[in-house]
Formats: structure tokens, sequence, C-alpha cells
């Protein structure tokens, strides 16, 4: 079992014609996910590879059946590209792009809000299903089919993460990077609610960073709805306030969003936080035995 | 982007948001001219600095008569201001508003943003203006109104009223009130302001509703749609090694006094995280400096002379889990930059990922001292020793 995306995903990619686009296409073909369609705007007719060149996602919908849509337009395009998916019906986006301006992500956020469509992303590496299906950028070898749902804002980070499962043999069930940005599609809730009523699911890690409440929100929801147990980590407790650290959406403003305040709702709800990166995969072997 | 107070009031003129009258001045000569053109006094000496607290740290006075006008604008400009934003340092004071002074009845604070939990606009709205908001905030913060805005639909008549009974706007000020309102929030999205805020807006005795100060941060994602906002950029304000960094492409920040560990990575969760290593192993870091998914060879080349150019450096760390940036262009990079600038600190290098073994062997045969790591732990444990 495993969370949104699984072996019969079938995947279109909005900007496949790019450089990064078609690398990764490609990676994701390597991995397995089944890459039905790509699109382009104007290179409707071509192919990809054997993947089949579309002008429009609704025309890629209508002709492939795609399920899901993995974008690499760039940042100006990006929100644009979102909403054409969503008119399109296809039920989960990835966007990759990093760089979108906020103005443009808050219409993007509140044009789905009503929608049979789940956003993850922007600003993400992506999803992954290990074994199954990969929609993303993250570097496949590190993964190995398992029982843990990782769930973070940071692409590197998710990825150590992800490596210290592994090597303590746990594997994951799916990997979401949720993203960098301030206004994102899919929150940490979501991912933790799937990770509860997914039954391979035995545990889960949470890693978040400094910005904004989504961490302390999380884990008000972890103590009252989660019974399985919860590794934390979050990125960020030495930052300095009111300098934006690389992610738009990392950034400390006044006395909210600090790393502190983060550990202990972390603390305070149940999750056993890991404040050490270099400890993380002996908190995982000891939480998750 | 963060801009001055005189280039904030000028969008906000130009954009039907009313502000004292007054300019910008860079020498004392111009300030004085600026005076004479106002021709009455009161007149406001303001130091134009990307910090905030400039009326505590004495850069801001009200001068009564020409000969006062001519000592503040003496002191001021050129001074070395400190804020509590400033750091122990300071700023140096390059540049000076000008303005009419007003008579002031009441102060009120007023601020738009984008709020990321609801993904709409937030109006912030006290009548505790002149204040720290972030006091008001956390002492009483029923004081502060808030009303939201769905930037799909734009500001509506209810909003705006919304905010005039919440400030108790007298019923003689509500129509200019609520046009300084509306246009604000359009400037704020037009121009994809991460933070507009007027603190504090006044209501004269007159009845006009002012901006006497004038604050805006820019979201750097969207500039490429805002040239005349590009055209602000002061790099006067910026950390000049910052803007170094930048011109390679490196997302560098440079964390001010005490730090002694040089650190480098990809990503800006790991690099945020190994900071916080650096702590826990008795360092300091001197800076944030994510080289990104693709970094190029020269990109690590000038990220290492930049991260070893720093006098209080004592050891560098760098951390580098290989995804698309492999562990073999990593190392090269390293030992180019090593060749070619020396190695002044100890370097210690942890890389995982991708092509591990090709990137190790390339550091093993580079012939240099470079202290490789197996893994974070044991990165902690040499960093440990060479900052002893």
């Amino acid at each position: 079992m495993s969370i949104l995306v699984n072996k019969d995903t079938k995947l279109l990619v909005q900007g496949i014609t790019g450089k990064e686009g078609q690398f990764h296409a490609r990676a994701c073909v390597e991995y397995g996910t089944q890459v039905v369609a790509g699109v382009t705007p104007g290179k409707g007719g071509q192919k990809m590879d054997e993947i089949p060149v579309f002008d429009t996602v609704a025309g890629a919908v209508q002709t492939t059946g795609a399920t899901a849509s993995m974008i690499f337009v760039p940042p100006p395009f990006a929100a644009d590209a979102i909403m054409e998916a969503t008119d399109a019906g296809v039920p989960l986006i990835v966007c990759i792009t990093e760089g979108i301006p906020v103005m443009d992500m808050m219409r993007v956020k509140n044009y789905i809000k009503d929608k049979p469509v789940r956003l993850i992303g922007p600003n993400c590496p992506g999803i992954i299903t290990p074994g199954e299906c990969k929609i993303g950028i993250m570097p496949a070898p590190i993964h190995m089919p398992g029982k843990i749902g990782v769930v973070s804002r940071s692409g590197t980070l998710t990825y150590e993460a992800v490596h210290a499962l592994t090597l303590a043999g746990l594997g994951q069930t799916t990997c979401i990077g949720i993203g960098g940005d301030p206004v994102n599609g899919t929150n940490f809730i979501d991912c933790l609610e799937r990770f509860q009523a997914d039954d391979a699911t035995e545990g889960i890690v949470m890693i978040g960073e400094i910005g904004g409440d989504a961490e302390e929100k999380a884990a008000e929801f972890i103590k009252a709805e989660v019974t399985k147990p919860v590794v934390g980590f979050i990125a960020g407790l030495t930052a300095p306030p009111g300098r934006r650290m690389g992610h738009a959406g990392a950034i400390i403003s006044g006395n909210s969003g600090t790393g502190q305040s983060k550990v202990a709702a972390m603390k305070a709800n149940g999750i056993n936080v890991c404040e050490n990166l270099a400890y993380l995969k002996d908190v995982c072997s000891e939480t998750f035995k | 982007m963060k801009v001055h107070e005189y280039q904030a009031k000028e969008l906000f003129r130009k954009n039907g948001v009313a502000v004292p009258e007054g300019a910008v001045a860079f020498t004392v000569e111009e300030a004085k001219a600026v005076a004479a053109k106002l021709g009455t006094y009161p007149v406001v000496v303001k130091a134009q600095i990307h910090a905030g607290g400039r009326g505590l740290g004495g850069g801001v006075k009200v001068a009564k008569s020409p000969e006062e006008f001519d000592t503040y604008a003496n002191t001021i400009l050129g001074m070395n201001l400190v804020t509590k934003q400033t750091g122990p340092g300071g700023k140096l004071v390059k540049k000076l508003l000008i303005e009419q002074g007003l008579n002031i009845a009441k102060e009120l604070y007023l601020s738009i943003l984008p709020d990321r939990a609801t993904a709409k606009m937030i109006i912030m709205a006290s009548e505790a203006g002149g204040m720290d908001i972030e006091d008001v905030a956390a002492k009483t913060p029923e004081k502060i109104i808030k009303v939201y805005v769905d930037p799909n639909v734009g500001i509506q008549a209810y909003h705006l009223r919304a905010a005039a009974f919440g400030l108790n706007m007298p019923s003689a000020c509500m129509k200019s009130f609520t046009v300084l309102l509306k246009n604000l929030y359009n400037l704020a999205v037009n121009y994809d302001c991460s933070l507009v805020e007027i603190n504090p807006l006044i209501i004269t005795a007159e009845n006009d509703v002012i901006a006497l100060d004038g604050k805006m941060d820019f979201d750097d994602n969207a500039l490429y749609r805002h040239p005349d906002v590009k055209e602000y950029r002061d790099l006067d304000e910026e950390d000049p090694t910052e803007v170094e960094a930048g011109s390679f492409g490196l997302n560098y920040i440079h964390l001010g006094e005490g730090g002694n560990v040089g650190n480098m990575v990809n990503g800006a969760g790991l690099a945020m995280a190994t900071m916080d290593c650096i702590k826990y192993a008795g360092g300091k870091p001197v800076n944030f400096l994510d080289v990104g998914g693709g970094a190029s060879a020269e990109q690590i080349e000038n990220g290492f002379r930049i991260l070893q150019s720093d006098e209080n450096v004592k050891a560098i760390l760098i951390n580098i889990f290989g995804g698309i940036l492999r562990c073999d262009r990593l190392a090269n990079g390293v030992v180019q930059a090593a060749q070619k600038v020396g190695m002044r600190v100890p370097v210690i290098i942890r890389m995982e990922g991708t092509n591990l073994k090709e990137g190790r062997k390339i550091l093993a045969d580079s012939g240099l001292e470079l202290i490789n790591a197996k893994d974070l732990k044991d990165a902690a444990e040499k960093l440990k020793a060479a900052i002893q």
C-alpha cells in the first residue's frame, strides 16, 4: 500500500521538451513510472523519446487518460500550468518549479480550493512510492520499499530522511515533498491524514523548517488524530530572524515561525523530536523498532 | 527586496496614497533646497536606511527653524546610525528624506500582507499606532483588527468599512481613509508586495489621513515583472559578500558577528540543518550557503573562495547530499578551488548520494589535506577537533 501514487498512476509532464523536464521525465520512465504524455504548447504531435507530446493538457488527458501531472514550466508560467491541469480534470498535480511569485500561488490556491484536485508543491522534489512510481527529481537509488511515510518541506532533507530509513532497514511507503514556499497546495496535515489511514504505513517522519505555523498545527493534529509513532525534525534552530533562508517560506517574522516554538509544539504533542540531523537514523531506529 | 521610505512614498504618491510634501536629499545643500521649497516650519529630517527604529536611534528629528534644520541635516547625514535592527555595527546614513511637519491629531497602524495560512491578503490595522506593533500584538491582541481579502475577488466596500469602523474612524475622515486603503491594497497586490506597512498612519488636526511613514517589501520572485522596483535596489544597504555571491548565482547569507565555521551545502533545508549541526559541535556558523541542485564547478570554486576570505573562519564544513549535483562533480569543484586559492583552514567534507565512491576517490587522489567524513556524525566530531 501507499498514498496518492502507485504503479497504476499515469503521468503526464508539462514542460517535457525543456532541459529539466526532459531529463527528469526520462529518470521517471527509468524508475518504472508510466509516463503517458508530455505537454508543450506549439509542439503537439512531436515525440519525446517514445512519449507523445500534446499542445494542451486537456488534449493529453483525453487521449491518454493521464491521472497525474508533473510540472516543470518556468516560474512566470507555472500558475497558468497548474490551473490548466486543474481544468483538464487531472486529479493529482505535482509542481516542481521553484520561484513562483506568492501572489500567483495565492490566486491558484483560491482557484483550486473547491475543485477535485490535489496539488503537491510548488518548489518541491515531488512524490515517490518506492518500487512503484516516482514523480519528481529525487535521486531514486536511496529509496527502499518499506513501512515508514515521509513528509517534508525541504528537498535535500527529505533525501537525508529517506537515506536514514533505508540504512536502518525500515524503508518507505511513500515520500512527499510538500515544498518550501509560503503558499503550497498540500500541507502536513493532508499527508498525515493519509498516512494514518494507510495500512502499510507503520510510522511517519515529518520534516519541517522555520517560518509560518504549519508544523505547530500539524503537531496538534498528530496528538488528536494520529496513533502511529512520529519522528519530527526542524531545520533552522540557529537561523536569525528577518532573513529568508533560501526557501521563500523559511523566514522568522517577529516572534512567529521560530524553530524553538516548533520543536516545543512537537514535543508537547508526543512527537519524538530529533534535534540534530546527525542522529536522525538513530532516532528512527529507536522509534520505529 | 527592501526599499527606502522615500521610494515607498514615491509609489504611494503615484498610486493615490496620501503622503506629506517632501523629497529626498543626498547632500546638505540639497536638503536645504527642499526645506526652502517647503517654505514653512516645522520640517522633518529623516535618515534613509533599510532598518527600522530610526527615531529611537536619533535618525529622525523635527526642526522648528532653519537653524535647527541645518544642525539636524548636518548631524544625521553621514552619521553611523545604530538601531535595534541594524545590529551594533550600525549603518552609514547617505540620504535624507525632508518633509513638511504636520499637526498630528491621532496615530494609527496599517499594514497589508499575504497570509500564508489562508492564501488571502490580510489588512491589519490598529488604533495603537506609532508603537512597536509586535508588542501590541503580544500584549493586547484585541487592539489589532484583521480583515481578510480573497485576491481573486479583490477589495470590496465592506472590507473598507470593516477596517474604518474597527479603527473608530471619525466620519469626517471616512472618505479619505477608505480611498487611501483601497489604493494601498491595489498597490500591494499589483506590485507583489510581501509587506506594505504604514506606522504611523496619521489623522491631522485638519482631518486629513496621511501616511507619515512608509515601508514596502517586495517578493523577489516577482521582480521580473516590476522593472521600476528593480531600479530601487540600493547595493549600499546590502552585505558586500552577499552581493558578490549573488553575482555567481549563489544563495549566500552572512550571519554576522561571532561566527567561526564556514559552510557550503546543497539545498536550503539541509543548509539550515547543517548550521544547526555546527552549533551542536560547539562552533558558530558564519554563513548560510546553498549552492543549489545544479551547481557548476565554477560556482563551487567561488563559494569556497568566498568562505575562505572571511578572516573569522577557523574551519569549513562542506555537506552535500548528491542527487542531481553528483558527488564527483562536487569533489572536482572543491579540489580545483583548493588548488587555485589554497587552503587556509581545515576543510571537512561530508558527501552522500549519487557517485559517492567516485567523489571520495577524487578527494583522496588530489593530494590535498581535505578531511573526509564518513557521515554527518563523523563530520561533527572532526569539526569539533578542528576548531578547538
